[in-house]
């Protein structure tokens, strides 16, 4: 069985290897056809083409000078039409990444199915064989923490690191320059044609991987907490959320040529959401994007207070969110990097609630430019706050800080300290909810495996020992802390809201 | 007024805590094992690398200066009574005018030969579990003399480190002297389903040694020899109290206390695992060595220091393990055997992991006890139901409402009632109907 999973580590190894090449590989060659294609303003063409000209045939080996010539020419372009002060004629559309991503030729282009096997069913099947024997040797279920500390991908190591490195790298390249990974999205194109009728983007391709990510290392967490059905069920449903709603439903909707929504993201965590091009887009489609406008708002007006007064946060945080998700999956061997301190704790307040601020302000300024049509808002530019939003929040925080310190700050960096949305929620579950953890009398050991293990960085343990409830707005119910405790002291519960306070303790203790 | 309070384990940090919620009193709290406060209990799992050390801490290191708890690092080795004066091992005096004696427990060794070879320890302190990392480095076999809840605890630890565990118990089945008999060879199957070599009925008569004075095997009484390269002492704790042996304080096997942990000085107190009632309540142990009783004896503590006198009552019994990855919870004085004037029902589940057991009374059918094996049940349900009598037609009835399982677990509750209307037609209990969705 050991021999199995160094075989399996070995197979996932050499398939993200291979991965990780494929923007080195291959050539890249510019032809008038892709041109014409991709630049399909007859406009822009005429005043394009004359600098594009001489890349026209010309084989690039690598795509960092293809994409450098491209930009030279293209910025050529404008740069002449700013100095003329022909504002007018200035080209805003990024044509960078379709043009790269036709352009490819050679070894990638021709062996986008090949490839795509081995980079992702390969790595995927090479990351099972290595977690599946462990059901064998470990044939007893039961909580297996063994040596978490104890290995530098789970304790900060340096390897913790670099997997750190590499995740804000992809996020990076993902928001910042898809140019430079149109190799990686050449692969799932012919999934794309089939799911979405298009061509594949690089947030296809993002997410697909998401889904690839969250079903491997959900099996994971199958064969860890086959004892527990309350993790069993809890995985399911976030990954079903995430296939269907968050991958399937939105491309299929593309293809019938219906507006594509998540109908599980909400706003204020998806903060584009009432964006004019967005709103225009679905108020184009007549009824239907009238009642997909209608359900976002009904989700966070109705549906917060709703489901958090009768289940907790946890119904969206831990069930239902594809940020959750993720930490839940993927996330989950790095749980007990999170920080238990108290000051840990005060700035999570402050920051979360700032983001939350942030996220109404911007919002209100955005719709105030929609209805209004001015573009400034007390003298301030709307579309500055909400690009500042999009890249500090959207991009920097919930992107390459949320998932890319995994492995250095624990897996709900994001939900924890930067999530609008899981701050609103809180604030319903902290004063209108039922959901709390009760804890069982004296049973308590203060053993603190419940607070090592919390995501949120929770100090259960300082409530357990004192037999109170937990009762904390960031608590997202993943229901780790109940499965670990040694004693049987933990339990989340949604059971009528009085005494939902009050601790359960004996009289001889209770007296203290 | 100063307060020293010698040992900072839960009773003597407990103690501590509650003085300064009521008082201003000066504290000190003296320890050699440890700077800070941790949780004993937590020591496997450092081990075992479910945690760091830092883990095992409930209080953040500002806590103690925050709350005027001053800490010292110190090793007391005699006190003079009479100046009410301590003294550490470097010499060092310190003056007090309440002292509390909080000092825990070590590990029993009975004079076996061989007791103190190198590789041969107990597991108890911080740096048991230093040493027990030192010892098992790169080893195959151990043997764990002793089948209480430290030599479960032992085993799991070595198992985890796929070193070969032998498991010397002197009863016939493990733990039996507490457990029934059912739930001992309950656990007994579990312990065999991971490996671990279960020896019963077997004592040590000697430990040898290699060239090198370390541990190479053992020697059992029957003369049989068992090769191994470490051997954990865990039969049992007594009184950590060495140091207070010929003083005017008197001891037995602890330091002996009234119920309100009273020594026979003025103004010298003892609690916790090194404390011994002197008249301690009827069927109950005259030395508590549990978590929650340390924790409770130093609430009643405090307010007597601060000027209350406060008897100490535990109330109703109870209390909870984890056998490798089995929980038990037990409320209510369950023993080996009933009480005579005790019914007993056992229900057990057909995988064999899970049990329950109800003691009631043959008079009136007035609940005494339950114990749980891999069932979670509430302890405030349960000890509402022992303190007040509720028969047990009612207390099977109800008992979903203690069950403490997490959500979609399975209910057990049909499955254990048809089992007792069975074997007690006499308190017959309704089935519960089938419910579809519990919320």
């Amino acid at each position: 069985m050991k021999i199995i999973r160094q075989i399996g580590l070995i197979i996932f190894l050499t398939c993200l290897a291979i991965f990780i090449a494929l923007p080195f590989l291959g050539k890249y060659q510019l032809t008038e056809n892709i041109f014409t294609q991709t630049v399909s303003d007859a406009n822009q063409q005429t005043l394009l083409k004359p600098a594009l000209k001489s890349m026209f045939g010309k084989e690039y080996i690598s795509n960092k000078e293809f994409i450098s010539d491209f930009n030279k020419a293209f910025d050529g372009v404008n740069d002449e039409f700013k100095k003329r002060q022909e504002w007018d004629k200035v080209i805003y559309t990024d044509y960078t990444f379709p043009i790269v991503k036709k352009s490819s030729i050679g070894f990638v282009a021709d062996n986008q199915q090949l490839l795509f096997f081995i980079c992702f069913i390969g790595g995927a099947l090479g990351g099972l064989l290595f977690m599946i024997p462990a059901m064998f040797i470990e044939p007893v279920s039961g909580i297996k923490h063994n040596d978490i500390f104890k290995k530098g991908i789970t304790n900060k190591g340096i390897i913790a690191f670099l997997f750190a490195a590499g995740l804000i790298g992809f996020y990076i390249l993902l928001y910042k320059a898809p140019a430079y990974i149109t190799n990686w999205v050449l692969l799932v194109d012919p999934l794309s044609l089939k799911l979405s009728g298009s061509e594949a983007s690089q947030w296809f391709l993002y997410g697909f991987l998401y889904c690839l990510v969250m079903t491997t290392m959900a099996v994971r967490m199958y064969i860890k907490y086959r004892h527990n059905n309350y993790e069993l069920v809890r995985t399911t449903s976030v990954l079903f959320f995430q296939i269907a709603f968050a991958f399937l439903i939105p491309n299929i909707m593309s293809k019938l040529m219906l507006p594509s929504m998540d109908f599980k993201n909400m706003w204020p965590l998806d903060y584009s959401f009432f964006f004019d091009y967005r709103l225009n887009d679905l108020l184009a489609h007549g009824m239907l994007g009238y009642w997909m406008i209608g359900w976002g708002i009904f989700l966070f007006v109705v549906g917060v207070p709703v489901m958090v007064y009768f289940f907790g946060k946890r119904w969206y945080c831990s069930w239902v969110c594809g940020c959750g998700g993720l930490a839940e999956t993927l996330g989950d061997p790095f749980r007990q990097l999170s920080d238990k301190s108290l000051k840990a704790w005060k700035y999570e307040r402050v920051i979360v609630h700032s983001v939350l601020v942030f996220a109404i302000l911007m919002t209100m300024s955005v719709l105030y430019t929609y209805f209004s049509g001015s573009p400034k808002l007390l003298g301030i530019d709307t579309y500055a706050i909400r690009e500042t939003y999009a890249f500090a929040i959207g991009f920097v925080f919930a992107g390459a800080i949320g998932t890319g310190f995994y492995p250095v700050m624990g897996n709900r960096v994001w939900c924890r300290f930067g999530c609008p949305l899981a701050a609103y929620l809180g604030i319903v579950q902290r004063f209108k909810s039922r959901f709390r953890i009760t804890t069982n009398g004296g049973q308590c050991i203060s053993c603190g495996n419940c607070s090592t293990y919390c995501e949120m960085g929770i100090d259960v343990r300082a409530y357990a020992q004192k037999g109170e409830n937990i009762i904390r707005s960031s608590c997202v119910g993943c229901g780790i802390c109940a499965a670990v405790c040694p004693r049987g002291v933990l339990k989340l519960e949604n059971s009528a809201e009085e005494g939902r306070f009050d601790a359960y303790l004996r009289p001889e203790e209770a007296d203290y | 007024m100063k307060i020293v309070i010698i040992g900072n384990g839960i009773s003597g940090i407990t103690t501590a805590r509650y003085i300064r919620k009521q008082s201003d009193h000066e504290i000190l709290v003296i320890s050699s094992e440890s700077e800070h406060f941790f949780s004993r209990t937590a020591l496997m799992y450092i081990y075992m690398g479910h945690m760091k050390y830092e883990h095992t801490k409930p209080y953040e290191d500002w806590f103690w200066k925050k709350n005027k708890i001053e800490l010292k690092n110190a090793f007391v080795d005699q006190i003079d009574f009479d100046a009410k004066s301590l003294r550490t091992t470097i010499g060092e005096h310190v003056s007090y005018d309440k002292l509390v004696i909080a000092t825990g427990s070590k590990t029993n060794k009975f004079g076996w030969k061989g007791q103190d070879l190198k590789g041969v320890q107990g597991l108890y302190s911080k740096q048991d579990v230093e040493l027990m990392e030192e010892n098992t480095d790169g080893i195959k076999e151990a043997v764990i003399i002793g089948g209480g809840l430290i030599g479960i605890e032992m085993a799991e630890m070595l198992n985890s480190r796929g070193i070969k565990v032998n498991f010397l118990i002197r009863e016939k089945e493990y733990w039996n002297n507490v457990l029934p008999k059912e739930e001992a060879l309950l656990v007994g199957r579990h312990i065999a389903e991971h490996h671990i070599n279960l020896i019963t009925e077997t004592e040590l008569e000697e430990i040898l040694a290699d060239e090198n004075g370390r541990v190479k095997s053992i020697i059992t009484k029957a003369g049989k020899e068992i090769k191994c390269q470490f051997v954990g002492l865990t039969a049992g704790v007594s009184p950590n109290i060495d140091f207070l042996k010929n003083t005017p304080l008197k001891t037995d096997r602890g330091v002996l206390v009234n119920e309100v942990l009273e020594t026979n000085l003025p103004d010298i107190y003892a609690l916790g695992d090194c404390a011994q009632f002197t008249n301690p309540k009827e069927k109950h142990p005259p030395i508590e060595q549990l978590w929650y009783t340390g924790r409770m004896q130093a609430k009643a503590l405090a307010k007597t220091i601060c000027g209350t006198p406060t008897k100490y009552d535990r109330g109703i019994w109870f209390n909870s393990a984890k056998f490798l990855d089995i929980e038990y919870q037990t409320y209510g004085l369950m023993f080996k055997e009933p009480f005579d004037d005790e019914e007993t029902f056992y229900w057990e589940y057909a995988n064999g992991k899970i049990s329950f057991r109800a003691n009631f009374s043959k008079e009136d059918g007035a609940l005494r006890g339950f114990n749980f094996f891999g069932i979670r049940f509430k302890q405030v349900v349960a000890d509402d139901w022992i303190r007040n009598k509720v028969n047990i037609s009612k207390c099977m009835n109800d008992l979903n409402k203690g069950f403490f399982d997490p959500e979609f677990y399975k209910n057990y509750h049909r499955a254990i009632i048809n089992s007792f209307n069975q074997e007690f037609p006499q308190h017959l209990v309704k089935v519960p109907k089938k419910k579809f969705l519990v919320f």
